[in-house]
């Protein structure tokens, strides 16, 4: 291949440079019914599963078909989306927070051609390239990470285990039999660039073993009062360690100290911790950031560990979906998994959930641990 | 033929939900094939490698992701991630795979010429795959060289009008939820806003200057479908102080069946005839609704805008129209020393074009006070949590307001400081001691 010059010139880096001209202006792309009703819409309604019609003052009206995707596309696919947004909606789309894509139209006789167009498309393997849903009372797309196709330190892969937990929950991707709207996100690791902290069901990747020491090459590849230093529980203190038959300078780690964040593999790639057993997959369950009725939460850690099971993750698709089951079957109409879970109190989720209680779910982290015990005689037996 | 067995990559290709791998399959077989003859300027066979060492995670249950490394445009501090992968024998064209982050447009709406033009430029310099879109919100590159990274900064900016977005230590690219664009909820227009900060501040987006990231994200109603109260250093959501506006036919309606509750949420199970007073009135937190008659009543004084009536009866109750945000502070993920949600700081602004006063009096004091005090790697909720509330107060130069918090102290140990005091600290034991014998 020949290298293609875009114009920039390398000797003089600042020559015609442009910088800082932020995103394009959000109202270059409003479709025109958007462009003209926004700030007017008067109401909604979900038509059906993953079809909404919003309804302006002026009597216009926009229908909106959201189909879910994986957050990792191609162009190939990219410029598939293009062509249904060109061929049905005059060239706009857009994409939601989570992941799902939203075509609009601007009158109802549009919307059953769009849709019969979306439904059509198929991937080689039978797995749908646009499934419409997403909406009211049932789950939506996963919010996740990069896992294992990008990043350098996570406890479990992203895509794989969503595609296989969203198979798993595909029939309520296009249902609104839910309570209310259930929220499932990912992260990789305890970085939880995702913030899953507060997702109705969050599935979160964990190491469980304390870094390895490369000591030969920790000195030469880290600075070490770096590495300790990323340590929030100070299980890091410089040593020197015998190698062959000179001392070097290195680490020692207190392992029992260890809450196995990676931080100091972020800063030292001498201390890698991931491992094929001690990796795997944290439930969380019961957060939610909506000020609907009760207030934001947190999710709580319900499951301490699911090994990775590669490629289709058996056992964390089949605890949520038992998870979802029990909350749909016992759950108040407008209440959330949190909400839920509170009301017939936690000891009563575990047996619903047929989950086991065991000690990793007792916090044990810091100050705050002591507030999340019983200080009270009000239990159920 | 594919370059790389991928055995175990192979079953997440059936099942309903889209499969990443069949679509990256295509992928990888469209660059082989090029029939659009283009000269790629980076490894033909990079989705293929790609393929592979994910094949090879899938056997391990480890990832083959080296640090990043320091690459980037010349000038900026973000917007780049460098990437190397650790078996670059047998995946060279993932050796370097590099992420760029692409600012996204506010709401996140396109016209295709635009994504079009993206997507030839990706094609051409980098690998063709991307995230749509990464979890802070920018549109991701996934995989490029080294050399590329100018060369493809340039043709965004020269040819497509557009910046990189955020990463390191400085504001991260700012995101908002679909707001006004489409949303009857929406107390202010977000995307606006945004766009206005993230023009404002594209200095602290694109060169470090902050102790560690900071975000920016816009909820237009306390529903929060940006999450920001969970996830951003400063969360700007909607809110009014009026009244809830009720069209009492619609009401009428509600209860009489003709229109569906909660927008249609819930059409997929027969949960029975809509009921006000269990759906509605005897949800709502703070027990301020009630039934006159046929009129339904709220006392408005009472609500908290919790959004759950409005949600369940759109098209009877409009939120207010005195319209503005609260601004939170301080949300941020577990690491390091626990989750922690927004703490409310301003419970009103008015959210108006140019937002002065939200720049000047609010993100501005809180960034100096972050910037003078915040310790490298330390998040402003971090820090407010070291010099605790009070300090916030006194950044903002604002009266305590009981709506800052859950509930007062349940310990007395306040810190009094001596000019509280009457009469100050110093006193004379001499004097003292006339009275009180040793
Ligand atoms: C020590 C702490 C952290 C480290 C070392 C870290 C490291 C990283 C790295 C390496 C990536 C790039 C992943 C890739 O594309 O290859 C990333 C992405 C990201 N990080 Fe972090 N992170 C940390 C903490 C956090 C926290 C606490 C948050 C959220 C509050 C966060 C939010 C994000 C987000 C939103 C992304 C984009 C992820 C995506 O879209 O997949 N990070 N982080
Ligand atoms: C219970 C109260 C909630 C109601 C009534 C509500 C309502 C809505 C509505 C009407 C939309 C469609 C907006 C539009 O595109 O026109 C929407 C979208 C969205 N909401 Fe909410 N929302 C609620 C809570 C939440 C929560 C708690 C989250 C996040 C955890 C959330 C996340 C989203 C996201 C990400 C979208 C974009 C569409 C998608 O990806 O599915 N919402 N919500
Ligand atoms: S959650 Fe952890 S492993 Fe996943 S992308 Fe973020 S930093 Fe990487
Ligand atoms: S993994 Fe985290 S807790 Fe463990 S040694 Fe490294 S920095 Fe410390
Ligand atoms: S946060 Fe509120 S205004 Fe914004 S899209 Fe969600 S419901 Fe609408
Ligand atoms: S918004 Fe919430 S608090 Fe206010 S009246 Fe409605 S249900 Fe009650």
């Amino acid at each position: 291949m020949a290298f293609i010059s875009s114009g920039y010139n390398p000797d003089k880096p600042m020559e015609n440079r442009i910088s800082d001209i932020g995103p394009r202006k959000y109202d270059e792309f409003y479709p025109p019914v958007i462009a003209k009703n926004k700030g007017k819409w008067l109401y909604h309604e979900y038509l059906k599963p993953g079809v909404i019609v919003h309804v302006a003052e002026s009597g216009d009206e926009v229908f909106t078909v959201r189909v879910g995707g994986a957050r990792l596309m191609s162009t190939l696919l990219i410029r598939e989306i293009c062509e249904i947004a060109d061929k049905h909606c005059d060239g706009y789309c857009r994409w939601t927070t989570r992941n799902n894509v939203e075509f609009m139209v601007d009158s109802k006789d549009k919307v059953d051609p769009l849709v019969k167009d979306l439904e059509g498309r198929k991937f080689p393997g039978g797995s749908f390239k646009f499934p419409v849903g997403g909406t009211g009372s049932g789950i939506t797309n996963i919010v996740h990470t990069q896992g294992w196709l990008h990043c350098h330190t996570p406890a479990t892969d992203a895509s794989g285990p969503v595609k296989a937990v969203m198979d798993e929950l595909f029939a309520d991707f296009q249902d609104h039999r839910m309570p209310a709207h259930l929220r499932v996100s990912l992260a990789c690791c305890l970085n939880m660039c995702g913030a899953v902290h507060c997702s109705d069901i969050a599935i979160l990747g964990y190491h469980r073993k304390p870094p390895m020491l490369d000591h030969e090459y920790l000195d030469k590849m880290c600075e070490i009062p770096l590495a300790i230093s990323a340590c929030p529980t100070a299980a890091i203190r410089p040593a020197k360690v015998e190698f062959g038959d000179k001392k070097v300078n290195s680490v020692a780690v207190k392992n029992e100290r260890c809450m196995f964040c990676g931080n100091c593999y972020t800063m030292c790639p001498s201390m890698p911790l991931a491992d094929t057993e001690g990796d795997g997959i944290v439930i969380m369950a019961g957060g939610k950031v909506s000020n609907r009725i009760s207030a934001p939460k947190f999710s709580k850690v319900v499951v301490a560990f699911i090994p990775n099971e590669a490629p289709r993750w058996p056992t964390t698709a089949k605890t949520i979906k038992s998870m979802v089951e029990a909350y749909a079957k016992d759950a108040r109409k407008y209440e959330r998994l949190g909400d839920w879970a509170e009301r017939i109190g936690w000891e009563r989720f575990f047996e619903k959930c047929e989950l086991d209680f065991t000690h990793h779910l007792i916090d044990d982290f810091r100050d705050p641990a002591y507030y999340t015990w019983r200080q009270s005689t009000q239990f159920k037996f | 033929m594919a370059k790389h067995e991928t055995p175990m990559l192979d079953e997440l290709v059936s099942g309903p939900w889209p499969s990443f791998v069949d679509d990256l399959k295509q992928l990888a077989a469209h660059r082989a094939k090029n029939e659009d003859n283009i000269e790629y300027q980076i490894p033909v066979d990079v989705v293929e490698d790609l393929l592979g060492i994910l094949e090879l995670s899938f056997k391990h249950g480890r990832t083959h992701w080296k640090h990043g490394g320091i690459v980037g445009v010349f000038g900026y501090g973000g917007g780049v991630i460098g990437r190397y992968c650790d078996q670059p024998q047998n995946f060279s064209g993932v050796a370097h795979f590099h992420t760029m982050r692409v600012a996204q447009p506010g709401g996140k709406f396109y016209k295709t010429d635009y994504l079009k033009q993206l997507c030839d430029l990706w094609d051409l310099r980098g690998s063709g795959v991307t995230n749509m879109h990464g979890s802070t919100g920018d549109i991701i590159f996934l995989g490029t060289t080294t050399p590329q990274l100018e060369e493809i900064f340039y043709e965004l900016t020269h040819n497509i009008n557009q910046d990189l977005g955020g990463s390191g230590s400085n504001l991260r690219t700012p995101a908002d939820c679909i707001g006004q664009a489409r949303c009857e909820y929406a107390c202010y227009d977000t995307q606006d806003l945004c766009y206005d900060l993230t023009q404002e501040y594209q200095d602290e987006l694109h060169r470090p200057a902050f102790p560690y990231k900071f975000k920016f994200k816009f909820d237009g109603c306390p529903n929060g479908c940006v999450a920001s109260i969970a996830r951003s250093d400063l969360s700007f959501i909607g809110t009014w102080k009026d009244d809830i506006k009720i069209d009492q036919e619609a009401v009428a309606a509600y209860i009489g069946g003709e229109f569906p509750p909660n927008a249609g949420a819930h059409s997929g199970r027969d949960w029975g005839a809509f009921d006000i007073q269990k759906e509605v009135i005897d949800n709502c937190p703070t027990e301020c609704m009630w039934m006159d008659g046929k009129q339904l009543k709220i006392d408005d004084r009472e609500c908290n805008r919790c959004m759950h009536c409005i949600n369940v009866m759109p098209r009877a109750l409009r939120i207010g129209d005195e319209r503005g945000l609260s601004i939170l502070a301080g949300a941020k993920a577990p690491i390091l020393d626990g989750a922690q949600m927004g703490t409310l700081i301003v419970p009103f602004i008015e959210a108006v074009a140019p937002y002065t006063k939200i720049k000047e009096e609010v993100i501005e004091p809180i960034w100096d006070w972050w910037m003078e005090e915040g310790k490298n790697r330390e998040r402003l909720g971090e820090l407010m949590k070291r010099q605790g509330l009070q300090r916030v107060i006194e950044v903002l130069g604002v009266d305590p307001d009981p709506r800052m918090v859950q509930e007062p102290r349940s310990n007395p140990y306040v810190f009094w400081k001596e000019d509280e005091v009457e009469g100050g600290w110093e006193r004379d034991i001499n004097e003292f001691r006339k009275h009180h014998q040793r």
